[in-house]
């Protein structure tokens, strides 16, 4: 960071160098102000794009993938589908309320500015130790209420989401948003200024302080002083932003509105620049028009606020008239502010004098960065670590792991959420693996979003292979086949060369699982700097994934509670002592270490289709991953949903001759529990066999306790204290229940 | 018999209610943005949920004085239907149209769940074809839904029959665990004297159609098509 023409800027001295050489003049004020957003890691990924590259991008189903601001995905009979990603984490971290409600914002905008409308929410939530940390408990409490209070009151459904604690988020909380849209494929739009003579208006809310800097706070790490910089974070309305979600979509039906850039980090000088770009020509913008919340705002303030609720659309020329009774309708402030221009400059002037003149190619082309990538030492230091005694009472260890607030029941959460509003949500969170939504033309889509910071800690490798490989699984275990994914990925300081071997070594991992599979990735985002100087530490490298899937028919659709008594319960895949970052070995033990679960690719893919082909062929009445928590907890949650109980032979559980405590709590892939009953046990059998994977029968449904025996009795839990361990932890820890 | 559905800033349970109503029930039913002050040509009014003016000043407040309410009363007198369904109940108790008040529930906290209902009473014209005691499965998805009314008054409309609607558990029994905003005496709907304004927090729209239930029910329709009877008869 460097402070130039008396302003603090997050540029490099190299970077101003090149932007002298590139301009052939040194930049003015306003410039540099506009070309520091433009730059920074959080608009440019410039440390990020090399690598991310790599991914996967096409598929039989992608319309549109990375690049713009959702990715577009084809779902039959002229219907698209949209996905996004994003994160709110630094303005979370010191403003929990705003800072998550300004989250959910973003992500809409970026939904909607593709011309369809958000029918959908996710959240993948990091914390500190809410059991001990009054502080997390705050950012807990107060993350989930604005996120709540922005989602219901846009009228969006929050239908699906993932918590996880571990003590490395207590002060960088991470706070990432996924929406979905559906829209039809012809009222698409892009943000591309195309047509030079196009208006560009400014809808929505009026411009002020607030985000000032925000992408060059987001793009650092936080400090002692971060609390003084609340007016980095923007100021939710979601009444606004309900009012311009209407109104953007019937403005987008009348079929003049022919670019659409939601104004979110970079503000104007990022969604002007971008649209120019991308449509190859240039803009002409008057400050003096945009509609502002202090009247003394410098042209400075203007171009980079990142005032919440404003949307830039660019419309056709003669026709803004028809687009402007529309804003008109729902009291929307608007103006015209500008028009495409063939210049292939970004000209910006107030009250007609030129105060900025940068070709669009340069604001928008920050020079990439090659990192260097240097293997921590504490990775080599976790590998091999000496393997816990084994604990005398298995059915206490369960009950502790089931009250783990990563692992438990995350009601408290979802039920704050409107999760029905759109009458689409048939799976509802807590009832499968994921969500599922209903689409106008009889199909389903399923839903997840999924990370895991503490496998990533030990391997970031196969830790973010592991990501994608359980939000496969989840979508899989509804009876979708797989579709498409984003990704977010979530770091320290990229200048670090260990930060940045963590994020390359998980980049690897997804584009290594997505190829093999066949699963392309159509979007995402980065987040680097998660770090707190004050304590000294970063978060654990924590790259989520969120993917959704296809459905063609309402029978495939299921769930994961346990069904009737006497039903047969299956395992496919075997089971290895694969312990590192475990819950069992973090929770149970407070082990870090060890070896996480790999994944052999070739076994993976055919244990998703002969997922597939069992449900499509009617053999199974429930599935369930075997995730967080290993075999124990999948079926505790089974017999939960279910209000039922089971009986398990640990002995058929397939394993490489590992100790019980290993069988029962180890998070190894690939693997899925099935219930089926008698008529269809035979058929299943066959079917898992030609196939080649590895499966037995484990046990069977019934009784009111969930029991685990081989020689002996192993564990014996009533239903009652099953259910009072998953579901009141939260409650508890929050301090509503005793 | 056309069914009109008032649109406010902020409703977002127009277009659902809209979809069962064309879809499910097979009636015709529109969209009326609340600056039209006509609604001669409809024979039923239903006010959505949502967050009408993003629950500005107190939840339904400023929609209560939209230019639309003044034909909603009137509609009212003449003794048209008029559903108010979760914000729509918070309106039509701001705009005076029912009796008591909606607080902050006593979590302080929104809550989205399936509930059991009972009719407590079959007076209201939504709730004609059903017997009282009968148990209904909808959900719930609000801020502020926790009933209140003064003792007197709710003397009154306990005489009156204007409870229709109680939070009950899934036996029918009327328990504190059961009543999940702390409403008073769990009343989850009431009706005015008349017996044709009905305001409830579910949401019969979102409990339609079998697919939609945890439960594979439809109790919703119950509502709807009673309100549908009464219009064909009338």
């Amino acid at each position: 960071m460097v402070v130039l023409n008396s302003i603090l800027v997050g540029l490099t001295e190299d970077e101003i160098k090149e932007v002298r050489k590139m301009l052939g003049r040194e930049p003015n004020h306003l410039e540099l102000a506009m070309i520091d957003a433009e730059w920074s890691e959080h608009c440019s990924y410039k440390s990020s794009k090399p690598l991310l590259k790599q991914l996967p991008t096409k598929g039989p189903r992608v319309i549109i993938g990375p690049g713009y601001d959702a990715g577009v995905v084809d779902v039959g009979d002229g219907y698209v589908v949209t996905l996004h990603i994003e994160s709110h984490n630094h303005p979370s971290a010191i403003d929990p309320y705003g800072g998550a409600a300004t989250g959910i914002g973003g992500v809409l905008r970026d939904i909607l500015c593709m011309g369809t409308r958000p029918i959908a929410l996710l959240d993948s939530l990091r914390f500190g130790n809410i059991e001990e940390s009054a502080h997390s408990r705050w950012l807990f409490k107060h993350v989930v209420r604005g996120i709540s209070d922005y989602g219901n009151c846009v009228g969006v459904p929050t239908v699906a989401g993932e918590v996880e604690f571990d003590n490395c988020f207590e002060r960088n909380c991470l706070v990432d948003v996924v929406c979905l849209g559906l829209g039809r494929v012809e009222n698409l739009v892009l943000a591309e200024a195309k047509h030079p003579g196009d208006a560009i208006i400014l809808v929505g809310g009026s411009t002020g302080r607030d985000g000032i800097h925000g992408v060059t706070f987001a793009s650092r790490v936080l400090t002692e002083k971060s609390d003084k910089e609340r007016s980095a974070v923007q100021i939710p309305d979601p009444f606004m932003k309900k009012l311009i979600i209407e109104a953007t979509l019937e403005a987008v039906a009348t079929g003049y509105v022919r670019g659409l850039k939601d104004l979110g980090g970079g503000g104007l000088t990022c969604g002007l620049s971008e649209m120019a770009d991308k449509g190859g020509c240039g803009i002409d913008i008057e400050l003096s028009k945009v509609h502002l919340r202090e009247k003394d705002l410098s042209p400075t303030e203007i171009m980079i606020s990142e005032s919440q609720e404003r949307m830039l659309f660019i419309i056709k020329q003669g026709y803004e008239k028809e687009v402007c009774k529309i804003f008109d309708k729902y009291e929307l402030p608007y103006s015209i502010i500008g028009r495409v221009t063939d210049s292939g400059n970004l000209v910006v002037k107030k009250n007609g004098i030129e105060l900025a003149n940068l070709p669009v190619k340069i604001v928008a082309n920050a020079p990439l960065i090659n990192r260097r990538a240097v293997e921590p030492d504490y990775i080599k230091n976790l590998k091999i670590i000496e393997k816990p005694t084994l604990p005398s009472d298995l059915s206490s260890v369960l009950l502790k792991l089931l009250n783990c607030p990563s692992i438990a029941s995350k009601s408290w959460v979802y039920e704050q959420y409107d999760h029905e509003v759109g009458i689409r949500t048939v799976v509802k969170p807590g009832q499968g693996d994921a969500s599922v939504l209903r689409l106008p033309n009889g199909t389903f889509l399923a839903i997840k979003v999924d990370g895991n910071s503490k496998h990533c800690y030990i391997d970031p490798y196969n830790g973010a292979a592991g990501c994608l490989s359980e939000v496969c699984r989840n979508l899989v275990s509804v009876g979708a086949e797989p579709l498409a994914f984003v990704d977010h990925l979530q770091f320290g300081d990229p200048g670090n060369p260990e930060v940045f071997w963590t994020f390359s070594e998980s980049v690897r991992g997804l584009v290594d699982y997505s190829k093999a599979i066949g699963l392309p990735c159509i979007g995402g985002k980065v987040s680097f700097y998660n770090e707190d100087k004050v304590k000294n530490i970063a978060i654990k490298p924590s790259p989520v994934v969120a993917a959704i899937g296809i459905i063609e028919k309402q029978e495939w659709i299921t769930t994961m509670n346990f069904k009737r008594d006497d039903d047969y319960i299956v395992i496919l895949g075997e089971t290895k002592s694969e312990m590192g970052g475990s819950e069992y070995y973090e929770y149970i033990h407070g082990l870090t270490g060890g070896t996480v679960p790999k994944i052999d690719f070739v076994k993976e893919k055919a244990t998703i289709n002969v997922v597939i082909n069992a449900i499509r062929k009617g053999f199974v009445k429930a599935v369930h991953d075997i995730s967080k928590g290993g075999i124990a907890v999948a079926l505790a949650e089974m017999c939960i949903s279910g209000r039922i109980g089971a009986s398990i032979n640990c002995i058929n559980i397939p394993n490489n001759g590992i100790r019980i405590d290993e069988i029962l709590f180890s998070e190894t892939h690939s693997r899925f529990i099935l219930e089926t009953d008698s008529e269809n046990i035979n058929k299943l059998i066959e079917l898992v066999k030609n196939a080649g994977i590895t499966y037995n029968i484990i046990g069977k449904v019934g009784g009111k306790a969930l029991r685990f025996y081989n020689d002996w009795e192993l564990i014996h839990i009533p239903l009652l204290d099953l259910e009072d361990s998953y579901l009141n932890s939260i409650p508890k820890c929050m301090g509503e229940i005793l | 018999m056309k069914v009109a559905i008032i649109q406010f800033p902020g409703s977002n349970c127009d277009l659902d209610t809209l979809h069962v109503l064309n879809n499910v029930m097979k009636v015709k039913a529109d969209l009326v943005w609340h600056k039209r002050d006509d609604l001669r040509y409809y024979s039923a009014v239903i006010l959505p949920g949502g967050f009408s003016y993003g629950d500005r000043l107190r939840a339904g407040v400023i929609a209560a004085n939209s230019p639309i309410m003044k034909e909603v009363r009137r509609m009212a007198k003449d003794g048209h239907p008029i559903l108010g369904i979760c914000n729509g109940f918070q309106i039509l108790v701001e705009a005076g149209l029912l009796p008591g008040a909606l607080l902050r529930n006593s979590s302080l906290k929104f809550i989205c769940k399936w509930v059991n209902l009972t009719i407590v009473s079959n007076k209201a014209i939504f709730t004609h074809n059903l017997k009282k005691n009968h148990l209904l499965r909808m959900p719930i998805a609000h801020n502020e839904g926790r009933y209140f009314i003064d003792k007197d008054s709710l003397k009154e409309i306990y005489k009156k029959n204007q409870i229709i609607l109680k939070y009950v558990d899934e036996n029918g029994k009327a328990t504190e665990s059961a009543n999940p905003n702390g409403s008073i005496d769990g009343i989850a709907g009431i009706c005015n004297e008349e017996g044709n304004v009905f305001g409830l927090m579910p949401h019969p729209e979102r409990a339609s159609e079998k697919l939609l239930s945890p439960f594979n029910t439809n109790d919703g329709i119950k509502i709807f098509s009673s309100m549908i009877d009464y219009i064909n008869r009338r």
